[in-house]
């Protein structure tokens, strides 16, 4: 559990986890997975060390020339504005609406996404996985926190965390209930564990009803869920897409 | 190494936290640090594998106990000193040496695009042959290195079947330890859910798991 809790997370708020989790384990039937709002954090608890440390190590790095700040700045702007699941997304939606480019996506990835501009960094080794009606995909990396950065971003906290780690391969449908994904049992499910450099990313099922929504509108309903695979893309939109 | 980190399979960590609307990074320091660790890697002191068998060497209890970028502030602590580009003394009084030569960093702004979009080397070489093909039947070995590795736990001595090959990759556990890149086939192994968990699982599922020609023999 600890390795699933954020940076600012304090003693307080770790017991509570803890004591979420016993709780639900304790809990006949499905489960949701553990929702809580960003929001409700008070940022103030961030233990004041960490933020010291990286500083001093800023300092340092900057004071030897070892790394340039403006570099730096770069870097986190690049994750933060330019990088993320939207770019996942136009992937997606380009493969529903144009099955040349969905044929190319599937047998070289990385050309086909390099095709909308999406080059950076983690992806060079794409692989696109498809879900069907009686297929579904679902991503993990059990050693560490491997994840296609150029078309996902960085991965969320719960996707390195010791629960999904954990489970994701021992139990994908239980997870996936958690998720409120609900597989019939004659589905088969498929789990990729990323433990060499090949970086896996989920076209999902293009939900029934969308047939005249244009290339823009179907992006705007593909989630990062979906794309890992914990969640299908629904209509109307639901979940998160952070 | 048989170590915390190889997570797969584990019991008993409960049910997934799930945020909602998480930012990229939750204060700035994590963004600090996600971006020093990168622009670290372009002194080209240490590879991608050294620097994640660093977090497999950190205390069981510690690598439980902090969250994803603390343990990146720790790594980044260790492996600039490790690896000569600060000494101990800098890193205990926050300052550079008197007199010591000030560097230029190896990352900079005008050069970060082309560091970021420099790929994972892979390759199709020829020279390199596969040792096993699409189709066949492979057993991961029963090893327990004591260094890196990325042949998870949970996969060892279960049988399989090569699903795809993915072209000449350098080898970790020896790549990790500056013991040469040792490069071969990677290959997409599908393992049946019941051969790695039993019968208590569904027979249609299985894993696919990332595997190099040394991990594998033949079943």
């Amino acid at each position: 559990m600890a390795d699933s809790e954020r940076g600012s997370v304090n003693r307080r708020g770790f017991l509570k986890g803890a004591a979420a989790g016993a709780a639900a384990a304790a809990t006949p039937g499905p489960t949701r997975a553990q929702e809580h709002d960003h929001q409700d954090h008070d940022h103030q608890a961030v233990p004041s060390d960490l933020t010291l440390r990286v500083k001093a190590l800023e300092s340092l790095l900057v004071e030897k020339g070892l790394v340039d700040p403006a570099a730096l700045d770069a870097l986190v702007d690049t994750m933060e504005h330019k990088v993320g699941p939207r770019n996942g997304a136009r992937v997606v939606a380009r493969a529903w609406i144009d099955p040349a480019y969905k044929k190319r996506l599937l047998e070289n990835a990385p050309a086909a996404i390099a095709e909308l501009g999406y080059t950076s960094g983690q992806g060079e080794h794409m692989v696109v996985v498809e879900n069907g009606p009686k297929v579904h995909n679902l991503i993990v990396c059990t050693l560490c926190s491997c994840y296609p950065w150029p078309v996902l971003g960085l991965p969320p906290v719960w996707y390195k965390s010791a629960p999904y780690r954990s489970r994701a391969v021992i139990d994908p449908r239980g997870i996936l209930r958690e998720f409120g994904t609900h597989l019939a049992e004659d589905v088969e499910v498929r789990v990729w564990d990323s433990t060499a450099e090949l970086r896996y990313i989920v076209l999902p099922e293009r939900p029934a009803g969308t047939e005249n929504k244009t290339e823009e509108e179907l992006a705007a309903l593909v989630t990062r869920d979906a794309m890992v695979g914990v969640a299908k893309v629904t209509l109307p939109p639901s979940g998160d897409t952070a | 190494m048989n170590g915390v980190h190889d997570m797969g399979g584990q019991q008993g960590w409960g049910p997934v936290q799930y945020e909602k609307n998480e930012p990229v990074f939750h204060a700035r320091w994590e963004g600090r640090i996600y971006a020093m660790t990168r622009a670290m890697l372009a002194w080209r002191k240490w590879s991608l594998d050294t620097a994640r068998h660093a977090l497999e060497l950190m205390a069981p209890v510690d690598y439980l106990r902090t969250s994803y970028y603390e343990r990146w502030v720790w790594r980044l602590e260790q492996q600039v000193v490790k690896h000569g580009l600060v000494t101990r003394e800098e890193m205990e009084s926050g300052r550079a040496a008197p007199g010591s030569a000030k560097a230029t960093p190896a990352l900079t702004l005008a050069t970060s695009s082309r560091w970021l979009n420099r790929g994972i080397a892979s390759s199709r070489d020829p020279g390199v042959p596969p040792r096993f093909e699409v189709g066949q039947r492979v057993r991961a070995r029963n090893v327990n290195p004591t260094g890196h590795t990325r042949l998870p736990r949970y996969a060892r001595g279960k049988s399989g079947i090569v699903a795809r090959d993915h072209g000449v990759y350098v080898f970790p556990d020896t790549n990790a330890h500056f013991q040469g890149d040792k490069r071969q086939h990677v290959y997409s192994v599908q393992f049946s859910a019941r051969e790695l968990w039993g019968d208590g699982v569904s027979p249609r599922d299985s894993v696919y798991i990332d595997m190099w020609d040394d991990y594998l023999e033949r079943a």
